[in-house]
Order: C-alpha cells, then structure tokens, then sequence
C-alpha cells in the first residue's frame, strides 16, 4: 500500500486512486505523494461537493453541445453523432517537464524533415543502407512525382504532432509521428473552451500556459508562405475533403478560428502553374493551402487518378514552385509505422547523437535477426502491418497481441512471420501512464488511475518550431495501462502546462501587438456562394411547404370535406410542388429540410454555430413528427411548430449574418424563392375560376392575413389580395417588394455594372421591377404571374453564370 | 531499324468542355542500348492556352496542356523519327529464378531503375491468387529468371484470346484473366501480376510497334493503336528484359518504347480532366513506317 498525503488520502474520492504497481502516475509520484503540479487543483477539486462537480461538469458539456462539438463517422445522418467524449479532469504537466519534452520533439521534427529531404532528393539513407529501399519504393505514401521537388519555402515539414507516452522510468517516448494532416488541434482548443468553464477559478490562474499565442504564430507562418504574385499577396487556404469527412467539423472551426478560407478540391483551379481560388470576383492567386486531405487525393491527374476531391494540375502548381503546402505532398511517409524501427540510427547517422526522445521500441521483420526477436518475444508485442500508419493504440492496429492473432487463428506466429516478414513489424507492448479520470459512483463519485497518451502539436515559424502549450490527451477507458488498453476507446481531455512563474495571457481576438486588420472582402469563393444561395432557396421553400401544409389541415381540421372544391384545388396545389398530403410530414419536406441542412454543412466556417444547431433541431424534430403527427389539427399544430424553428434559423442568420457577399447570395436566394412562389400562388388562387375561399387562403398562406385587415379593411377581392401581395412594396410578402430587393442586392454584387451600364443580371432584374411598379391590380393578369416566373428562371441562371461557377 | 511514326488522336464533346487540362505521355525518348529519338513533335488543334514539358519519375516524356477556352473537338498529333536498336546478342545473363531475392535485394536504391518500384502491388496489378498460381505452375526447377518471364508470358499467349471488344480501359486484370480475353493492356498487366506474384519485379512499357509487317510476316496484334507490354527485372548483370505477351515475342526492333511504369495509370498515353459534362469520344490511328524497309517504298 502506497503512502498518502494526509490530507488527501480520506477523501473518498482518493481513496479508490490506486496506481497499479510499476505504471508510472501522473497525479502521485512513486512514494504515494501528491506531484506539487497538481496541488492546486486537487485543493480546489476536493473542495467541491458531489453536486457541484455536477453541475461543473455539465457546464462543460452545455458548452460542447452549443458549440456544435459531435463524435461523427463518415455519416451525414445527425443520429449518428454522439456526445464529444470529453474527461473533465485535465492531464497536468509542469513547465519544465514540458521544456524538457518539446526540445526533444524539436529536435526530433527537425530529423523528420531532414529524412524528407532525403528521401524525395538524393536517395542516400536507402543507398547507405540505413533504410531498406522496400519500405520506401514499395511504400504507397512515397509519392513519385514529389522526387526532384523542391518544396517551396525550403521545407517539407510545416504543422506536425507527436503522440506521446510515459514510460515506467517516468521518461517520455513517442508512439508515433504525425506529418500528413494531423487532426487534433481544434479540438483541443474545443477541450480547452470546455474544461476552464468547468474549472474557472483554476483556470484563471496565471501559471496555465494560453493556446492561442501558438495559433497566432502559425498563422503568420502561413501566410509568410503564401508570398505574393505580381506585388500582391497571395492567400491562404485549407484545403478539406468535405463534409462526409469525420474531422470536418474541425476543419471549419480551425478555419473559422484563423480566418483563413477553408476550400475544397471544387473551388481551386491552377492557371498558368499557379494555384487559385474560384471567387465570385474571378480567380484569385493562392499562395499556401494548409491541407487537411491525404497527399494522393490532392491531384487526380498526377496522383491517385480516382480522386474525386483533388484539383487537377494542384501537383504541377507545387513542382513550378507557386505553392506551398502545409504539409508538402509526400510526408505522410514518415507516420509508416516500420519507419520506427529505422529512425534512431538514422538519427545517430545524420547527427551523430541519440534522439532526446525515442520512439516505441520497433522492429522491421524483413531482417532475419529482428524477425527472430520478434518472434521470440512475440508475448510482449504487437505485430501489425509495416506500412499502416494508424497509431499502435488504433482500432485493428495489430494483427497479433501478446502472442495471440486477433482473429483467434491458432496457426504458429514464427511461421507467419518468416512467410510475410517484410511486410510486418513488431512493437514492444508499452506500458503507457495513468492520470485521473473522474467515475460517477453511488456515493456521488471517484477519481481513478486511467491510462493516456498526449498529442502535441508543433508548428514551424521563423523561430523555429513553436508547441501548442498543451494538447489533446486520450484517455483509456479501462485500468489496463499498456497500450492494447487504449485500444478499447475511450474519453479525451485537455492538458495543462503548469508554468512555476506566470505566464503572459495572449488570446487571438485580441493579440498584442499585431496590426488591426480587416479582410478585403470580395474573396467569397464560388462554391460557397451557391451553397449559400442553395441555402437561402431551400430554407425559404421548407418554410412555402409548411405554410402550404398547415393550410391544408386546418381546413382539413374544420370538417371541410377533402373532396370539397377549395381542398382539391389546393391538394393538387401541392402535388405540383412535389408534396404528398396523404403524409402529414411529406418525404419531400425532409429531402428539403436535409438539402439545406446539406448546403449549410458545406459552409459550416461561414456561419454561427447557434444557425447551424437551429437548423440540426428543425430537422430532428421533423423527423421526430413522422411518426406522431396525424392528419388535421394535430398536423397543422406541428406545422406550426416547424415554422417557428425555421423562421427562427432564418431570424438568426439575417440578423445576425455580416452584409457581406456572402449573405448577399443567401439573401438573393431567398428573395428569388419568395417571388417564385407568390408568382405561382397568386396564379393559382387568384383565378376567376377558383373555388370560394382561395382568396382567404392566398392571403394566410402568404402570412398576410393581418396586414389585409389593417389595410383593407373589408373582406378580400382579387384587387385586395393582387394589390398586397404583387404590388405593395412595403410588404415583404409581395413581388414588388421582394424584386426591389433582389435589384439592391445585384447592383451591390461585383461587376453589377460594366462601364457604367447594367450588366445582365441587373437588366433582367430591372423591368420586372418597373412592370409592378406601374402596375394597378387590374393590369396583372395570370399571364403576368407565369412571366415573372420564366424572367425568374432567366434571373437564376445568370446568377450562377456570372458568380457561381 | 528507322521509323516514322504518325499518331492522330481526335475527342470531340457533346458539351464544350471548359477549363481542361490533360496530361500526355505520348512521346518516345531516347533510350541508351534500345532506341534514338531524330525527332520528335506534339501538336494540339485547337493550340493550348498553356503548354509544359517535364520528365516523370520514370523518364518518361510528359506534356501538359491547358485549354481555358471551350473546346468542343480536340485532336492531337504526334509524329515523330525513332532509330530502334537491335538487342544484342541474347545470350542469357539473367539469374536463376532461385537467386533474384537476394540479387533485389542486394539492389539498395530507390532511383529510377530500381527493381522495388515493381515488386509491391500497384492499382492495377496485385499479385496474388490465381494469377499467382498459374505463374507458379509455369516454373521448373532450375530456371533462369529470363526463362520463367519467357514460360510464363508464352502460357499466358496460350490461354488468351485476343479480344479489341471484350475489356475496357478500366477491366481489372482478375476480370480479364478469370474470362482469358483482353487487348495488350490486359496481357500486360496480367503478366505483370504473375510475375510479381513469384518475386519477379516487372512494369508495364507503353508503346507503338510496326504497322506494316515485312514481307511474308504476319501483322503483329495491337498495332492499330497504341501498344503495351511487359518488363521484368532478371539481377544485376542484365537489368531490364522486355516482353511482348500479346505477341509472345521478347520485344525488339518492331517496338518503339514511349513509357515506362508500374502499370498503366503511370504511363496512360492521356489522361485528361474535364470541367463539363456529358461523355466524350475518341478515335487513335496509328501508322508506324520502318524507312529503311523497301516493302515500304
């Protein structure tokens, strides 16, 4: 039995926290005594009654579910994401051990770099012998056409992380390199947010080392890459697979943190050897993309020829120098997992001294005599694939655990290993460190001893490589501290860098001594812009469907019969809209509600996040209601429901969505929509011919029912109803009023006008407004409603010719 | 022996394609022992907005072209004058099969002619399975490694039948051994897989060969279009050896090398981006003249 701290050990929330013998822990050293680092946050943990912790710890989570923070695995569908699996309990580290720990991984980066420069130059670690040319010529993340490749800026390494581990000696050693697209940072920043709302007073503290001095530099080292093209600078940018990738929604919010463009394949083109941006402004030069997609996909004309989410000529862009990337194609070689084995001599080869910290003790079974050790020893390894490059911990990782083939195959491991040698390695089964992690118990709860592993983040700026002073920790889910441990999933928390001195505070929003800036605006990329005008079609036309609904069942509700003449005409109404009335919430209204929700994931970085949660509650609740709603009033009550939520997603993007040109497409798009639809409304029920109470129905379906009241004062007739709802321009729901709007949106668009004239779009915009501004009631025949719909269709297609492709 | 060699390949598209970009790899080089390149031109109609010539990894010549413009028909020429070379005298210098493990891996470099770009698997050619085992039953004890290339790619003319309409460009090579038909393309990276799969290191070489045979000789297969066969890696002492599966011929004076690469998708002859839509179409004619041939006259 370990000693205790006096004052800790009584406390039934310590008292279950019994490190296994021989794991090193983080909280208590190897006599049992409290590690000085964490003492004043145990004091004021154990300070906190069973509710306050509670309480604390749903405070965190609140912030994590507003923030949009989800678990998700290449699904589109919202059921599949489940709550972020945050620990609240921070890893803490000291100061000086994190000194200690980034100048080995400095030093360590800077040898990765060098590897890389060999590998994609001259060839002289192969030919030297040092490492085998199988593992590098046969390696399918050695990317042939980067040889000869300079990369621009001199480096191939840029933004890189290292998962780490203690050792039982209490030494750190690397598990494993990260230097393709390191995912991560993001939501340690997210894990960061979370855990000081759970601990603010601990948090406040000045000895805790801030993130964002880390994200700030690396985001002038971006740019500093990016370099200029013909006097002017050229941008930035992140490059994403998209939505259907699980790391997405990091990708919008680091893009969002930066301020820098996230892009995907789509919205680059390469010109004359240079990168650029599709903007609605035309192409623009991109100087830098920092990406978050595998190297082979960047380029399906010289790389992976079934990419479908690479840009073409991307690979020639780099070879001509004109673009830097972040990190340069090709390095994800060096996450292989046989590299490991090769490393530390090369290191001593290429610097004449052991690494500062080693790696996971690996061996590449291609050589006899590894092969023979390996096999010999195959009790205390994992034994997996040489060229996978997932973490030893990852799920699949290994083929054999301690002597065992994962499969339960009862076949002998030597001959195996003789039969596949080089395309095996084996790796020692580490013992991994354990920190506290908090377990809910009858008695309110415990901390236990759970195995972890630290990512850490390091980027390149002109002052060498700068960490992230903290980190995204992995918390295993069971006691077992080796590393097979971690296997089982788990919970992730943040880190803390424990300064011995006070730290200085930066914070991105408002960094010292940086120049105020503000971004020119006119660099919407194309892409984005349809997503933003498909947004604003598909969110207006939900909320035409669910007006349309209601209406039908209300009318349903007060007994008229379904084969009365107003519910025909307007059953067929809705039939030319693609709208079932036979299902209380129509498939096409869910196809509607998810095109939007889809319009609006491809644009996540352009967007606040209480939007995007609005629109991801409208669409579980409908389709919640499939189920419930019946017929009549109980549908149109649930109708009503829908419309508050979407009305209020649309309140929450116009009021609050900057004028930019951005909203300018959004807008447009909801304006054109709106048109449309009082154009076909007004068509349909406004004809001589239609049934009584078609007036009274265009009226509320237009939610003008009260408006007509105050400014008519008498029951409608066709003039009323044609007067307020085509040609009133004060009426947001009516023709004239929403055309004015689109006009003053196109004429604020780029190039709206060319040598003073009205450009196309503007032409087109221009006399439909003039026909209902002169117009009186009696002019506008059913006729004029279906040509507003074809000018509608004309307007919309310019508008993507001219900004949107 | 002297050629002219003339290639037309014309695309035409039902919807102007708009911002396109194409990759060729049309050209033959020069290639010290196997051929000399006189000269050589690539022309484009309509002209390219940009144009760029660079070398791949393997050595090959690569175009790129950029259209900005729209483009509803393309076509491009390739004439060009190739000295093939004659192959010296065969006489058999490769290893035996028994020792080319340790002759590759003795071969610690990762340059351009390296024998381990060709052993691990690449898209198009995955060693393994049946192929792997039709190999094997080709082998006797005792075989150099130019023997077995020669054994295995004459069992594989054996089974296989010619067939211009049976595969496509994108029929993997399992489909296109499991239903024994195929055109080079097939051949090629059937052999390919074979070989890889008993340890040989082989690639695939891009190509034009003869189109008019020499009196009293057959026409060879393939020569309508562009052509493809194999090579294989048989130890230090001799290098690369190539093999014409097709034709079961080692492959000599009629075949003009144009690229060399692990398989097809390293060396496709144009590999081309489209902004646009709608499918396009694509005619090749090829006519490879030996100048010195009086049949030719």
């Amino acid at each position: 039995m370990q000693q205790r701290n006096p004052n800790h050990a009584e406390d039934p929330r310590l008292r279950a926290y019994r490190p296994a013998p021989g794991v090193p822990d983080e909280l208590f050293d190897a006599e049992g005594r409290l590690r000085p680092v964490w003492k004043p946050f145990i004091d004021q943990f154990l300070g906190l009654s069973p509710d306050d912790i509670a309480a604390r710890f749903e405070r965190g989570d609140q912030y994590l579910r507003e923030a949009g923070v989800y678990f998700r695995r290449y699904s589109s569908d919202p059921t599949q994401e489940r709550e972020w699996p945050l620990s609240h309990v921070p890893v803490i580290l000291g100061g000086s051990e994190w000194e200690t720990i980034c100048e080995g991984l400095a030093e360590r980066a800077d040898l990765l770099d060098a590897i890389l420069a060999d590998l994609y130059g001259p060839g002289r670690l192969v030919a030297d012998g040092h490492l085998p040319a199988e593992l590098v010529a046969g390696n399918p993340q050695w990317l042939r056409p980067m040889v000869g490749v300079e990369p621009r800026g001199g480096h191939y390494l840029h933004y890189i992380a290292f998962e780490i581990g203690r050792s039982p000696d209490g030494s750190w050693f690397v598990l494993g390199d990260r230097t393709q697209a390191p995912s991560g940072a993001g939501f340690a920043l997210e894990n960061r947010m979370a855990t000081s709302r759970v601990f603010p007073e601990v948090f406040s503290g000045e000895h805790i080392h801030r993130l964002a001095g880390f994200f700030r530099d690396f985001r002038s080292a971006i740019e500093g890459l990016a370099g200029r093209h013909n006097g002017l600078p050229r941008r930035a940018g992140i490059l994403t697979p998209g939505p259907a990738n699980d790391a997405y929604y990091e990708h919008t919010y680091i893009a969002r943190y930066l301020g820098i463009p996230l892009l995907e394949g789509e919205d680059l083109l390469v010109q004359d050897g240079t990168a650029m941006i599709r903007t609605i402004e035309g192409p623009q030069p991109l100087g830098v993309l920092w990406r978050r997609i595998d190297a082979g996909f960047a380029d399906p004309l010289e790389l992976d020829p079934g990419s479908q989410i690479g840009t073409p000529g991307l690979m020639e862009a780099v070879r001509l120098g004109n673009l830097a990337m972040v990190n340069a194609l090709g390095s994800g070689i060096l996450e292989t997992r046989a590299m490991l084995a090769f490393v530390p001599r090369i290191a001593e080869v290429l610097t004449s001294k052991p690494l500062k910290l080693p790696n996971i003790a690996t061996w590449w079974c291609g050589a006899q005599a590894e092969r023979d050790y390996v096999s010999e020893n195959a009790r205390r390894m994992m034994i997996g694939p040489a060229l996978a490059v997932d973490l030893p911990f990852d799920a699949n990782a290994a083929t054999v655990l301690g002597g065992k083939f994962r499969d339960n195959a009862d076949r002998p491991i030597a001959e195996w290993l003789d039969r596949e040698g080089p395309e095996l390695v084996g790796q020692e089964a580490v013992t991994l460190s354990t920190t506290p992690s908090w377990s809910p118990t009858e008695a309110g709860g415990t901390l236990r001893p759970r195995p972890m592993t630290v990512r850490v983040f390091a980027a390149r700026t002109r002052h060498g490589w700068s960490f992230m002073p903290g980190g995204y920790a992995r918390i295993g889910a069971e006691a077992d501290a080796t590393a097979l441990g971690m296997q089982r999933g788990g919970m992730v928390a943040d880190v803390w860098i424990v300064s011995e001195r006070p730290v200085p505070q930066v914070s991105l929003v408002a960094p010292p001594k940086v120049e105020f800036r503000r971004e020119a605006q006119g660099t919407l990329p194309a892409r984005a812009a349809d997503n933003l005008y498909w947004l604003g079609r598909y969110v207006e036309r939900c909320e035409d469907a669910m007006r349309l609904i209601r209406a039908y069942h209300l009318r349903l509700a007060a007994s008229e019969r379904r084969d009365g003449p107003l519910l025909v005409q307007l059953e067929s109404f809705l039939d030319g809209r693609g709208i079932n009335v036979d299902e209380v919430v129509p498939a096409v209204l869910l196809d509607r509600i998810a095109a939007a929700r889809g319009c609006a994931a491809k644009i996540r970085d352009r967007f606040s996040t209480d939007g995007w949660l609005a629109l991801y509650d409208l669409q579980k609740t409908a389709r919640g209601m499939t189920e419930t709603a019946r017929p009549g009033d109980d549908a149109a009550r649930a109708m009503g429901v829908l419309l508050r939520k979407i009305t209020g997603f649309s309140g929450l993007v116009h009021e609050n969505m900057y004028r930019s040109s951005g909203w300018r497409f959004l807008s447009a798009g909801r304006a054109l929509e709106r048109t449309d639809f009082l154009a076909s409304l007004l068509s349909a029920f406004t004809d001589p011919e239609a049934p009584y109470g078609s007036l009274d129905l265009a009226v509320e379906v237009a939610d003008s029912v009260i408006t007509h009241q105050r400014r008519y004062r008498i029951e409608t007739s066709r003039d009323t109803v044609v007067d307020l709802l085509a040609i009133d321009d004060h009426n947001p729901r009516a023709i004239l009023f929403q055309m004015n709007e689109l006009r003053g949106l196109a004429q604020a668009l780029p190039q709206a006008r060319v040598d003073g004239s009205p450009a196309a779009l503007l032409r087109t915009i221009l006399p439909v407004c003039t026909r209902f501004e002169v117009a009186a009631p009696s002019d506008l025949t059913l006729a004029s409603f279906e040509e507003v719909r074809d000018d509608l269709y004309k307007i919309s297609d310019l508008l993507t010719q001219t900004y949107l492709r | 022996m002297l050629y002219d060699l003339t290639l037309a390949i014309s695309y035409s598209y039902p919807v102007p394609s708009v911002n396109s970009r194409t990759v060729m790899r049309l050209t033959p080089s020069s290639i010290e022992g196997r051929q000399v390149v006189r000269s050589r031109m690539i022309r484009a109609e309509p002209a390219p907005s940009e144009k760029r010539d660079t070398m791949d990894f393997f050595g090959n010549a690569m175009t790129t072209a950029v259209w900005t413009e729209p483009v509803e028909a393309l076509r491009l020429t390739l004439t060009a004058r190739v000295e093939r070379l004659a192959p010296a005298q065969e006489l058999d210098l490769s290893a035996p099969l028994a020792s080319l493990p340790q002759e590759i891996s003795l071969a610690q470099d990762i340059g351009t002619q390296s024998p381990h770009h060709f052993i691990a698997a690449s898209r198009r050619a995955k060693p393994g399975g049946a192929m792997t085992e039709f190999a094997r039953d080709q082998l006797r004890p005792g075989m150099s490694t130019l023997e077995a290339v020669q054994a295995i790619g004459h069992a594989l003319h054996g089974i296989m039948r010619f067939d211009p309409d049976a595969t496509t460009v994108n029929t993997p090579a399992e489909e296109a051994f499991d239903k024994r038909h195929g055109v080079c393309q097939d051949f090629s990276h059937i052999m390919i897989t074979c070989l890889r799969g008993i340890g040989i290191p082989a690639g695939y070489v891009s190509g034009f060969l003869r189109t008019r045979p020499p009196p009293g000789k057959p026409r060879l297969e393939g020569a309508d279009a562009m052509h493809a066969w194999v090579r294989a890696w048989a130890g230090a002492e001799i290098g690369w050896i190539e093999f014409d599966p097709t034709n079961d011929r080692p492959a000599g004076v009629d075949h003009i090398i144009v690229g060399y690469g692990r398989d097809y998708d390293d060396v496709a002859p144009v590999r081309g981006a489209l902004r646009g839509f709608g499918a396009q179409e694509s005619r090749q004619a090829v006519d490879v003249v030996p100048l010195d041939d009086p049949a030719a006259g």
